[in-house]
Order: C-alpha cells, then sequence, then structure tokens
C-alpha cells in the first residue's frame, strides 16, 4: 500500500493494576484501507481501541494520528480530530430519539453556546439546520431514517448497532472504529452489514478497523487482518495470510480448523 | 386580590423556578444535586444587600444574586462534579451546610438574626415574568446543542465523551445555569418576605425542591411545574399538620418510587435509566459494599 499513514502506534503495553492486557504493540494503519483485528477473548482488542480514542491512556508507547500525538488525550479532543467508534456493549442514548442520537454525533462540529440557544440566533439556526440535514443523511445511509423518531431504546439489537454507526459517521471522522459491529445479529443483517461496511469506505472514503469474532466478516472484507494474543501482535498479513500462519491457527484458529 | 391568594401564587412562582432550575441539573443532566437552596441563598443574600446598603433597582439586584450564585455554581461544580452519583450528592450536601454555616457568622449578613427590612419589591408581575423567561430560557436550552449535549451526558457520559463532549464543561454549565435561576428564585423570596436567615435555607429546602422534581417527573419541564405546584399547594391545605409535612414528603417520594418511579409525567418509555429509584439503588448498593 502506498498509501499515506493515518494512525500509527508504536511500542503500545497497557496494564490493569498487574495485568498486562497489551505489550509492545506496534500498529499502522494507512488511508481507506479496512482492516481486521481479531484475537480470542480478552486478548486485548478492546483495550487496543480505548488507548485510540483515549478512554484509556497508554502506560507506554506513543500513538499518533495524523502525525499529531493523541495518547495523553481525553475521547472529546480526538473525536474531533477525526477518530469515531462504536462500542462492543451498545452504549447508545437509549432515552433520546433516534436522531437526536445522531444528532449528538455532530456536536463535534457544531458550535452552539448557551447563548445560541437561548437567542436562536439565524448562526445557531442555520447550524442546527445542517445538522439535522447531516443527521438524516446518516440515518438514510444505514437505512434507518423511518425510525428517526422512535426512542432509541425501541429498536431491534441490529438496528441498535446500526444506529451506533450512523452516530460515529456524523462525527465525520476519517477513521472508523468498530467494535464487533457484528455480534448479535443474523446471517441476513450481516450481510447487509458487510455491504454497509464496504459503503463507508467506498462512498464516504473512511478508513476502517474493525474487531470481529465472524471469521466470515473479517475474512471478507478485511484487506489487512492484525492478530492480538495475550497482548501481544502475533501475526498481520493478507487474510490469506494470517488463515495459514502457523501461530495463529495455535493460539486462535486452532480450535475451529 | 385577596392577600393570602397572592402569596400562595407567588410562593408557586418561586418554587416553579426553583424546581424547574433543579430539574435541568438532576432531570436532564443527571446529576443529583442536594444544595440547590444554597443557590437560592446566596441569590437572596446578595440582592437584598444590594437593594439595602448599596440602594440598587431590584432588577439589578436580581442579576447581582443570580450571576454570584452562579459563579459558586461554577466554582462549586468544577470539582464536585467529578463526582458521581451519591457521592456528588453528599458533597453538595456538604457545601450547602458550609454555606448556611458561613452566613451564620458573617456580620455583613447579620448572623443568625439575618438581614430584615428589605424593601418590598417583589410583586406579581415580577414574578410570573420572571417564571415566563426561566421557562423559555431552560426550554431553549433543552431544545439546542447544549441541552442534548446535558441529556447524552445522563444517558451515558462514556459514550458522550466520545462523541466529542467535554462533559465537566457541560455539567459545569448546566450547575452554573441551575444557580442563577435559583439565584433569581432567591432574589425574589428576600423581597417579599423581606426577611431573611440562614435557616430559611436548609438542607430540608433543598429536599422539598428535589420533591418537587421528583414528584411531577425528573426531565419534564412541565413536570416541575405540576411538581411545585402540588407541594406548594398540598402544605397549605393541610396546614393543621404542618408538623407531619416531612413525614409527607417521604411517604409521597416512597410511594412514587413503587408506584410510577418517573413521576406525574416522566416518560415510562423504556427501562428508565434516571429515576429517584436508580439513585435510591445506588445509594443502597453503597451502603451495602461498606
Ligand atoms: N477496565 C479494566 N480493568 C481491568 N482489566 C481489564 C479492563 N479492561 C479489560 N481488562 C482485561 O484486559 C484484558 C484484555 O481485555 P479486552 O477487553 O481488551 O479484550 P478483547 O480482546 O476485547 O476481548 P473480547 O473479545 O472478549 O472482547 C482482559 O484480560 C480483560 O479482563
Ligand atoms: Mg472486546
Amino acid at each position: 500500500m502506498a498509501e499515506q499513514t493515518i494512525l500509527k502506534a508504536t511500542n503500545i503495553c497497557h496494564s490493569f493494576g498487574g495485568l498486562m492486557a497489551l505489550k509492545d504493540v506496534d500498529f499502522k494503519i494507512s488511508s481507506k484501507e479496512i482492516v481486521g483485528l481479531i484475537g480470542p477473548n480478552g486478548a486485548g482488542k478492546t483495550t487496543l481501541f480505548n488507548l485510540f480514542t483515549g478512554h484509556y491512556c497508554p502506560t507506554r508507547g506513543e500513538i499518533y494520528f495524523n502525525n499529531r500525538k493523541i495518547n495523553g488525550l481525553k475521547p472529546y479532543q480526538i473525536t474531533p480530530q477525526g477518530i469515531a467508534r462504536t462500542f462492543q456493549n451498545i452504549r447508545i442514548f437509549s432515552q433520546m430519539s433516534v436522531l437526536d442520537n445522531v444528532l449528538i454525533g455532530q456536536h463535534c462540529r457544531t458550535k452552539t453556546g448557551l447563548w445560541g440557544a437561548i437567542i436562536r440566533t439565524s448562526g445557531s439556526k442555520r447550524e442546527e439546520a445542517r445538522a439535522y440535514e447531516t443527521a438524516l443523511k446518516m440515518l438514510h445511509f444505514v437505512n434507518l431514517e423511518e425510525k428517526k423518531d422512535e426512542h432509541a431504546s425501541n429498536l431491534s439489537y441490529g438496528e441498535q448497532r446500526r444506529l451506533e454507526i450512523a452516530r460515529a459517521l456524523a462525527t465525520d471522522p476519517t477513521l472508523l472504529l468498530l467494535d464487533e459491529p457484528a455480534a448479535g445479529m443474523n446471517p441476513q443483517e450481516t450481510s447487509t452489514l458487510i455491504k454497509l461496511i464496504r459503503q463507508i469506505r467506498d462512498e464516504m472514503n473512511k478508513t476502517i478497523l474493525l474487531i470481529e469474532h465472524d471469521m466470515k466478516v473479517v475474512m471478507s472484507i478485511s484487506e489487512r487482518v492484525a492478530v492480538l494474543n495475550y497482548g501481544r501482535k502475533i501475526a498481520e498479513g493478507t487474510p490469506q495470510e494470517v488463515q495459514n500462519n502457523d501461530e495463529v491457527i495455535k493460539a486462535y484458529l486452532g480450535e475451529s480448523a | 386580590m385577596n392577600v393570602y391568594y397572592l402569596q400562595l401564587l407567588i410562593l408557586i412562582g418561586i418554587n416553579i423556578i426553583m424546581a424547574s432550575s433543579l430539574n435541568l441539573v438532576i432531570g436532564y443532566t443527571g446529576q443529583l444535586s442536594l444544595g440547590h437552596a444554597a443557590f437560592m441563598s446566596l441569590g437572596a443574600y446578595t440582592s437584598a444587600l444590594a437593594t439595602l446598603r448599596l440602594g440598587l433597582p431590584f432588577g439589578a439586584a436580581l442579576l447581582i444574586g443570580a450571576v454570584v450564585a452562579a459563579l459558586f455554581g461554577i466554582v462549586i461544580g468544577l470539582p464536585t462534579l467529578q463526582l458521581k452519583g451519591d457521592y456528588l450528592a453528599i458533597a453538595t450536601l456538604g457545601f450547602g451546610e458550609i454555606v448556611r454555616i458561613v452566613f451564620l457568622n458573617l456580620d455583613i449578613t447579620g448572623g443568625a438574626v439575618g438581614l430584615r427590612g428589605i424593601p418590598k419589591e417583589t410583586d406579581f408581575l415580577w414574578v410570573i415574568c420572571l417564571v415566563l423567561i426561566t421557562g423559555f430560557a431552560l426550554n431553549r436550552i433543552i431544545h439546542s446543542r447544549v441541552g442534548r449535549a446535558l441529556l447524552a451526558i445522563r444517558e451515558d457520559e462514556t459514550a458522550a465523551e466520545s462523541m466529542g463532549i467535554n462533559s465537566t464543561y457541560y455539567k459545569t454549565l448546566c450547575f452554573g445555569v441551575g444557580a442563577f435561576f435559583a439565584g433569581i428564585g432567591g432574589g425574589l423570596f428576600a423581597h417579599w418576605f423581606r426577611y431573611i436567615h440562614p435557616n430559611t435555607f436548609g438542607f430540608l429546602n433543598s429536599i422539598e425542591y428535589l420533591c418537587m422534581v421528583v414528584l411531577g417527573g425528573l426531565g419534564n419541564m412541565w413536570g416541575a411545574v405540576i411538581g411545585a405546584g402540588l407541594l406548594t399547594i398540598i402544605p397549605e391545605l393541610l396546614r393543621q399538620i404542618a408538623d407531619l409535612r416531612l413525614l409527607i414528603y417521604g411517604i409521597v417520594l416512597i410511594i412514587m418510587m413503587r408506584v410510577r418511579p418517573q413521576g406525574i409525567l416522566g416518560q415510562s418509555q423504556g427501562k428508565s435509566t434516571h429515576t429517584l429509584s436508580r439513585y435510591y439503588k445506588q445509594i443502597l448498593g453503597k451502603i451495602k459494599n461498606r
């Protein structure tokens, strides 16, 4: 890939008390790639996401996003720079409408403050209209437009996962991190999801890193796959290379292959 | 108008301001504050001193009182809002007591005697206008980018932060706004009753406002209005058993928790994440863990 690197992590270590969840992990993502991140339960995949998005600060190592150091920054400082994520355990704003959920994604791209809100200045009205338009576009994209006025908690599981994706897209990221987006989906929903992820990259020009246990999903959409095991990166390469890697088979696919 | 009914209406108006501003903090942002009466007292004392000692016009005095209350809200909110749930409740409760004790011991505020002879400036027109302004401003805030950020924090602070929302900033902002309107309520109160002392604004008053919000429905604008109205009128009707007022509040809260945890007008869809019973469970959980 001759594309430029947008995320670079070097020598990442992260420990929870005595437990080393990540050990010396190096990681790189190039622009417009779809990268899969796999590994057995507890391998440290979600922890890596939490480090990239500022939910944790790495014990050691550095993370650069678009050549700017981001480790040590808070999530609300990293999101505006262009990283968005979904959560392994869905975290939608359940008591709010579907549309409001996505509108919140536009928070970091809008500015209206207290005063603008009370007075409803023409600037804040215009901004609100634009945010509304963007939110509707994202809902249309994930095919939830008709449900925009529903309470988010009334959506089905698969719909909630798609809502989380729409909300993340509304932050206008360049890099989208998806934590097990297919978990709990039926085969039909999963195949829609695969199409959706491809569309996000091809039509919206996003870079995608996804954690997924469903091997069909990972192997079919990833151009590159990285494998974590016990906090170490044990392999990286094309889906074929990874599937044929002895260490991976031993550590991970061994159970099923 | 009959003086008695006028006074009742004015009290209802002040309580609507108090309950709806507290609702912004508790109902919409999910921060359990038990110090709302302290912000009211800051507004009451400041505005009363402004008219009494400085001879300022009432409107200016109200504004100054509200600003001082808001500044305290921000200064207090910044560190304490890092705390969650019951810890925040205890910290705000402590803050309220500190304010009361400071007023009790300051010369300028008249110590335990309080301030007397405050000019009677509050009238029906002032109250109705300020109730409308408060309602208007809070409603606009809630239905805006800022209000959505507050709701997002209530729903899931981690997810809110990952949407680019600086939760410390917004929680402090909402605390400041809540304190601002509580300060206005205090100014109106002081210039109606013309006499204030530290115990006018104690912990139990904060609990009273909490009850109004919970009864009406956390996170519902009209709920706070109804709660304030009911809990002002009912005690008046039950004057003979005034001593039992707190007991009645307790019973009302417990019944609400069992029968309608979301309050009279609160939403009931989905799983309620911001009802009093949640706070109640959190507190019980913490006690059990000790
Ligand atoms: N907040 C935390 N505190 C303590 N330990 C944690 C914490 N988060 C994760 N861990 C531990 O770190 C290790 C890596 O967890 P992580 O959630 O990153 O795994 P994962 O690869 O995402 O697994 P899964 O496929 O089950 O989601 C696990 O052993 C986990 O128990
Ligand atoms: Mg995980």
